[in-house]
């Protein structure tokens, strides 16, 4: 069953036509990497599909869901760096686009989240402060408040920017195990030979032009492209 | 205690406690998320904008609050929209707002009622200055401030740990800051009165710094503050009643004090 299908999808940015016709689906347990060059479109594509106020023609079509329950995962900003919040406190906000009030949460999202760290294996560190994780323990933090807030599909901004070889390697890792749970997986990245390695399917953005297809396909692809 | 005792026999200095007590606390409320998002200067900005209003107001003889109040709520939205629009240095905006602010309003004065009591009090507050229907607007907001951040209190932090995850998970990010802007306008104004529009910013960032010198998890961060706020109100009053010193500047020595004391804390709890 597809999850998400994209027709005829043209983005612009500040005027300009980013790309155009852009033809994809995205399957239920579905592993799809965007790849691409920077300024390819990658960011504008992810901001489009999440529902950021982007010029768009074309159609993005979600079935049984809705772009709110897409779990994200952007990448870090400066700000979080130094900012006073435990790892708990990060995760559960996963829930906050759930209910009008929010001055608490439930106990079954607070069951919910404690499964998800469990499953990330940073259940121990829990009470830590957000801002004194190595950048591989928040990324993962950063992973498990994504879970708590996705129904179906999880959407990964560069997971592995700024991290070292064996953080990364473990991401790669936990996204794998994920996608053998059954969640499905939307990564961009632009770390080809790792991130083509793990997926089902690859869009592949270029100057007016773009790839999709299976990740053998995309291999045959670049071999005849060389 | 017998001093206290005695302070609070004053009606003027029981409304001073009452109304300094809700302003302070929702004062650190909102400075934390205003420190955190890296706008600090905006409570800064908006009491010169304050000031400035409120020497027209009495210069055109209306009620300098009710007249400073919408000027200020436009332009905490005026700054706040400067801060998002990135080819606009937000820090460079505020201070060229604050400082022209202040121009027009000492301007006016001068021309009109010349720079008297009134103007003075406006610019270093005066615990003598408020007023039964002051008190009742400062509580009243103070109430609403207080129970909005309790209420929305999941939704508030994360729109000010992350804005665009919140707002892709649904949570309406933009209303929240409309809500932070308003909120923070109104504390500006108000608490001009008792602290003085050249010193209310400080009870907005300083006890969210002390807080942060300390603790490392949000919700320990809000109450920290609330508490070093609160605890900075009474101790300055009761100095500025004892020795003749104008409330909002020992308010702000105290906040001073408690800052570096809190920060050689920190600095030991990390050895």
């Amino acid at each position: 069953m597809s999850l998400i299908t994209v027709k005829n999808l043209s983005s612009f940015y500040e005027g300009k036509k980013v790309y155009e016709n852009l033809n994809f689906t995205v399957q239920e347990g579905d592993y799809l990497c965007i790849l691409g060059e920077n300024g390819s479109g990658k960011t504008t594509l992810m901001k489009t599909v999440l529902g950021f106020d982007i010029k768009h023609s074309g159609t993005i079509k979600f079935n049984g869901f809705s772009n709110r329950e897409i779990g994200w995962l952007p990448q870090r900003t400066q700000h979080q760096i130094d900012f006073p919040a435990s790892v708990l406190e990060v995760v559960m906000s996963g829930f906050a686009g759930s209910g009008f009030f929010g001055a608490g949460y439930k106990k079954m999202q607070k069951q919910q989240a404690i499964g998800n760290m469990k499953l990330l294996n940073i259940e121990s560190i829990a009470e830590k402060s957000f801002g004194e994780l190595s950048g591989g323990q928040q990324q993962k933090v950063l992973l498990c408040r994504a879970l708590c807030a996705a129904k179906k599909v999880i959407l990964l901004d560069e997971p592995v920017t700024s991290l070292d070889e064996s953080a990364a390697e473990e991401m790669y890792d936990i996204i794998k195990k994920l996608n053998d749970n059954g969640m499905t997986i939307i990564m961009i990245s632009h770390d080809v030979t790792h991130a083509v390695n793990g997926s089902k399917h690859i869009l592949k953005l270029s100057d007016n032009d773009f790839f999709f297809g299976t990740k053998e396909e995309y291999q045959k692809f670049i071999a005849g492209d060389i | 205690m017998e001093f206290l005792g005695e302070f609070l026999t004053y009606p003027f200095a029981r409304r001073a406690i009452i109304a300094g007590l809700l302003l302070s606390v929702s004062a650190a409320l909102l400075g934390v998320n205003l420190v955190l998002k890296r706008f600090s200067m905006l409570g800064d900005g908006l009491s010169h904008v304050s000031f400035g209003a409120a020497a027209v107001g009495l210069a055109c003889g209306a009620a300098p609050l009710q007249f400073s109040i919408p000027i200020v709520i436009v332009a905490a939205f005026l700054l706040l929209r400067l801060k998002q629009n990135s080819k606009i240095n937000g820090d460079a905006a505020t201070a060229i707002v604050s400082s022209s602010a202040l121009a027009v309003g000492i301007t006016v004065a001068s021309l009109t009622t010349g720079m008297n009591t009134d103007i003075t009090n406006y610019m270093f507050g005066s615990v003598l200055a408020l007023g039964k229907s002051e008190v009742m607007i400062a509580a009243f907001c103070g109430i609403i401030i207080i129970a909005v951040y309790i209420l929305f209190y999941q939704k508030i932090f994360t729109v000010t740990f992350d804005e665009d995850f919140a707002s892709v998970t649904g949570v309406k990010a933009r209303l929240y800051n409309s809500i932070n802007a308003i909120m923070t306008a109104l504390i500006v104004v108000i608490g001009m009165r008792i602290m003085g529009a050249l010193l209310i910013s400080s009870i907005i960032t300083f006890p969210a710094l002390s807080s942060m010198r300390i603790c490392k998890h949000y919700k320990c961060t809000v109450i920290v503050a609330a508490v070093v706020s609160v605890i900075s109100f009474v101790t300055g009053i009761l100095l500025s009643f004892t020795f003749d010193i104008p409330a909002g500047a020992a308010v702000v020595l105290t906040n001073l004090a408690i800052f570096l004391i809190l920060s050689f804390v920190g600095r030991i709890k990390k050895i």
